[in-house]
């Protein structure tokens, strides 16, 4: 999801304790390893990126077992061009949700998604985001093909691995995958492909392919 | 002669009153000393009825209602992100959190993936996320 909060003193600080007893009874069917507190399994993440409204959240949960969380970092737009934040409190912070979805691939091994904004503002998340991911998969809707250019710099100047995934929408005219690698300027050897975010196999063949992408990458 | 005029906007005079704005519950503190990626595991050290003095003790190690609702959510193991999604907490200020839990023995916190939480996953760890989504 792309929405930007921008009202984070909403947050409640004392109804936590009630909420959480209805969280943990309201989880869905827990994995053996999440009960297990003495040893955790190894956790690996992808990032999904793209512009606002490419299908980052339905990919998500085209893939995730779980009921897709949203995870939010705040903003503080402490870098805006005036010194003087406290007249303007709507202005001071911004939510950013994140999509959250997860894949038990074993009994110790736990692959979490990410989908995050891809606007240019937002990569002080990416910075960090990015930090251990096997890769990303950046989406792309060929109507606004611009929408995932900051992605592919992005990733391309921290040297992330990365697959471009092609959302055809219904409506939309479909192009080959050679001409959106032209047109993104994406090198032969970074996988370009069509995708339908809503597909769960879709979805799953274009993480398969950023996994074998990413491990023709990393040296032995 | 000109006169000061009645009323003069007054500098933040339309300023609200200051809420309690999450990441005031840090101290303003922003470093970590464990590495907390988003999908870093942490678990609860202590089961809950052995937490009795977590209720009182000195102003520093006083636990605020947030600090007590991540101990109970780490009764399962939990990742960062999942903790700060269902606490619907900002990732920065719940990372603050569990790292002042850790420093007091209250969470455990796990090992990602990749060696020492830095750098990328080894092709050992790509193989293995590659045959476990062959098997979906």
């Amino acid at each position: 999801m792309d929405s930007v909060v921008s009202d984070a003193a909403a947050y409640g600080v004392s109804p936590l304790l009630n909420d959480e007893k209805q969280l943990l009874d309201d989880e869905e069917q827990l994995r053996p390893w999440q009960q297990d507190r003495t040893r955790a399994p190894v956790a690996t993440k992808i990032v999904v990126a793209g512009g606002f409204g490419v299908g980052k959240t339905t990919m998500v949960g085209a893939v995730s077992e779980i009921q897709p969380l949203q995870t939010e970092a705040l903003m503080t737009e402490a870098s805006e061009e005036t010194d003087d934040l406290t007249g303007t409190p709507d202005k001071m912070t911004t939510t950013v949700a994140m999509d959250y979805g997860r894949l038990t691939l074993d009994d110790d091994l736990v692959l979490y998604l990410f989908g995050t904004p891809g606007q240019q503002r937002f990569w002080f998340m990416w910075d960090d985001l990015v930090r251990g991911a096997i890769g990303a998969v950046v989406l792309a809707d060929t109507r606004r093909l611009k929408d995932c250019f900051p992605a592919l710099d992005y990733f391309e100047s921290c040297g992330l691995p990365y697959v471009v995934a092609v959302n055809h929408f219904v409506g939309s005219e479909r192009f080959e995958p050679d001409d959106v690698r032209e047109a993104l300027t994406i090198p032969a050897h970074v996988p370009v492909m069509i995708m339908d975010a809503r597909r769960r196999i879709s979805a799953i063949e274009t993480l398969l392919a950023l996994v074998a992408h990413a491990l023709d990458v990393t040296p032995e | 002669m000109s006169r000061t005029p009645n009323k003069l906007p007054v500098r933040g005079g339309e300023r609200k009153p200051a809420r309690v704005r999450p990441y005031s519950l840090t101290g303003g503190r922003t470093r970590f000393g464990h590495v907390l990626l988003v999908e870093t595991f942490v678990a609860a050290l202590e089961a809950p009825e052995e937490r009795k003095e977590l209720t009182n003790g000195s102003l520093n190690t006083r636990v605020m209602p947030e600090m007590r609702a991540i101990v109970e959510l780490c009764r399962r193991m939990r990742t960062v992100a999942e903790i700060a999604a269902l606490l619907k907490m900002p990732l920065g200020v719940v990372r603050v959190l569990l790292s002042d839990l850790a420093d007091q023995g209250k969470i455990r916190v796990y090992g990602t993936g990749t060696a020492h939480g830095t750098g990328r996953p080894d092709r050992a760890l790509l193989e293995k996320v590659l045959s476990g989504l062959r098997r979906l």
